[in-house]
């Protein structure tokens, strides 16, 4: 990130709050299982659906755990099941769209081909199905899953962007010495379209959290004895009412680190990728009219449609 | 225009075939009927379960390509199977569509209207006090899962009923069963029962397509047809509504038609948290059953949606837009 892109992060208030949050959530996924003695299995048959006290920080919940120690390991697996899901499905979809944007003819016929019949399932009825044969596997598995099915936007957009790369000078004249095309989609295309991966990056965490959890809720993503954000939401449900220690924390805890992520991204978007709404409309105000229009960049009207297809 | 369609439509085509054969396929080899049989109590005979599996067409034992063609056969003649209780998947299908639509069309049109509205507000006061506060509350929805959402709005239901002493908002299925009377009591009691899931729906839609209505609005308003247009005399309120609207509609339409399927797939959501028996839900059990033929009944009909979604965009995106008729 440049001085400039810097300074238009730091400015956006929500961008640096939304960094600020996640890295709370990340200290208290990480470190605040350590503040407390209880593991996410102990079970403390003295103290069942207590309210939140000295001894159980959020209550424990209906056979005895506590449930301090159940959101921060939650926490824990949804964050990774995030993170790793966003960044497979990033690297798959920039291969896969900078190949089939580079080499043309048939790889990118085919390429399309299978996105769009990628795209014809919804991922939410794929997955549902193919878990239940995982459930053996570990949680990994079924990060390969959520990442298997949240390419594929990400790889159309990456495409038309090559498509236009190629175009330009640097491209051919790379070619032209003979560089091979692998080098030349590593070294030129990508590094052009960074800003856009990073943004969307950071906004696919925030999709596959939901996806996880949405899945979980539903028994077919993370199983039990492990436990995420999604799980213990649909375990909190029922009690949402009369306990609602057992609910409230871990739907709280989701909404704010998805939020923070969603905040996140947005500011990147603005700090990144000069054609942003966000920059244009400041200067266009300031000049009471825009300058020439900037070229479309189409992840912003293309970019994460149907986001809340996974199950969201 | 019109060859452009139909080359699509051909695409489509290809694309719909591929997808049948691989839901058939994966949907008959991940899940397992025999044990859903296996588990009653008490549990049949083997054999018994054999000829059962056999009659239903689902038998595993039967190589897959048979099963397949089997079940292709009677599917092109429009017979979809059996479900695992051998009622027919069809009269199912037809059931549980009706509940879909009476489900999702309220709460789709007005989140979609809404959040079409409240995105174009939101731009052209940008940066004001309301747009912030629209942004603000739209992303606080875009991270609250659609499944979350529901179960709050039915905790403050509940708390409602509570406070008011009687049932205010009932939220539990489609109707009060039991409930007689004349056209208008049956249909306030439908009413009531929507007015949850429907908020869920909407909510939900509105707060995303807002985010991408005000993108593609703040694109268009610094446009330069836009500024001829008013240079021309228009009043800001027609030049914003009449040439900017229509064109900042355009890339959205996209979103209106993918927007359906996900809408689909993501009340599955709603559904199983209000107790509604729709095409969702109906998935969610079958894929716990093990019952493949329903399984891929819905799994088609997704294709299909979205499918047609897609060719029903290409078709508002050439009525919108002038250059995708005239090349």
């Amino acid at each position: 990130m440049n001085r400039i892109a810097l300074r238009r992060f730091v400015r956006n208030t929500n961008a640096v709050l939304g960094a600020g949050l996640l890295l709370l959530l990340f200290l208290l996924a990480f470190a605040g299982p350590s503040l407390t003695h209880w593991s996410h299995t102990d079970i403390d048959y003295t103290a069942l659906r207590q309210p939140p006290s000295a001894t159980h920080w959020f209550g424990t919940n209906s056979i005895g755990q506590d449930v301090y120690a159940q959101v921060l390991r939650g926490l824990q697996k949804s964050l990774l099941i995030g993170l790793l899901v966003a960044f497979l499905a990033t690297v798959l979809a920039s291969f896969a769209g900078a190949c089939a944007g580079y080499f043309g003819g048939w790889t990118d016929r085919l390429t399309t081909l299978f996105i769009d019949l990628l795209l014809v399932f919804p991922a939410f009825l794929i997955i549902a199905i193919v878990s239940p044969r995982l459930r053996s596997a570990n949680w990994l598995a079924f990060v390969g899953l959520l990442a298997a099915f949240g390419w594929m936007l990400t790889a159309r957009v990456v495409r038309s962007m090559t498509r236009s790369l190629i175009a330009r000078d640097f491209v051919r004249a790379a070619r032209l010495m003979g560089v091979h095309p692998l080098r030349i989609i590593v070294r030129h295309v990508l590094p052009h379209i960074a800003s856009f991966l990073i943004v969307d990056a950071t906004i696919a965490v925030g999709g596959a959290v939901m996806s996880e959890t949405g899945l979980s809720y539903f028994g077919f993503g993370v199983q039990p004895p492990d436990v995420s954000l999604g799980t213990l939401i649909a375990d909190g449900t029922g009690a949402a009412l009369t306990y609602p220690w057992m609910f409230f924390f871990a739907a709280g805890l989701l909404v704010v680190f998805v939020l923070a992520v969603n905040f996140l991204g947005d500011g990147l978007r603005d700090a990144l990728d000069p054609t942003s709404d966000r920059a244009r409309g400041r200067r266009a105000s300031r000049a009471r009219r825009p300058a020439r229009p900037a070229p479309r960049t189409p992840h912003r009207t293309e970019h994460r449609a149907p986001e809340r297809t996974a199950g969201a | 225009m019109f060859a452009h369609l139909v080359k699509r439509l051909g695409y489509y085509a290809l694309l719909l075939a591929l997808a049948v054969v691989i839901s058939y396929v994966l949907s008959s080899l991940a899940l397992s009927p025999r044990g859903y049989f296996e588990g009653r109590q008490p549990a049949p005979p083997p054999e018994a379960i054999d000829t059962q599996l056999t009659a239903l067409g689902i038998n595993d034992r039967t190589p897959l390509w048979e099963r397949f063609g089997d079940w292709l056969g009677h599917a092109l003649r429009g017979d979809l199977g059996r479900t695992l209780d051998s009622s027919d998947v069809g009269t199912e299908f037809g059931r549980r569509i009706g509940v879909s639509l009476r489900l999702l069309l309220a709460g789709t049109v007005l989140g979609t209207v809404g959040g079409v509205l409240l995105g174009t507000w939101g731009a052209v006061r940008q940066y004001r006090f309301s747009d912030r506060a629209v942004t603000l509350f739209a992303f606080l929805l875009l991270a609250t899962p659609t499944f979350l959402l529901a179960v709050l709005l039915k905790t403050g239901a509940i708390h409602a009923n509570e406070a008011a002493g009687r049932e205010l908002i009932s939220f539990t299925g489609e109707r009060t069963p039991g409930l007689t009377g004349n056209f208008a009591t049956l249909f306030g009691d439908r009413a009531v029962h929507l007015l949850l899931p429907t908020l869920a729906i909407a909510l939900g839609t509105a707060a995303a397509y807002s985010r991408y209505q005000r993108g593609t609005m703040l694109d268009v308003l610094g446009s330069d047809f836009l500024r001829t247009a008013r240079a021309k005399g228009l009043r800001r309120r027609t030049a914003v509504l009449k040439h900017g609207l229509r064109t900042a509609l355009v890339p959205m339409s996209t979103f209106f038609a993918y927007g359906f399927l996900a809408l689909f797939t993501g009340a599955a959501f709603t559904e199983k948290v209000f107790g509604w028996h729709g095409m969702g839900a109906w998935f969610i059990d079958a894929v716990g059953k093990g019952d493949v033929n329903s399984v891929v009944a819905v799994n088609v009909f997704a294709a299909v949606v979205v499918l047609l979604a897609g060719f029903l965009a290409d078709v508002l995106h050439a009525a919108l837009d002038p250059r995708v008729r005239t090349s």
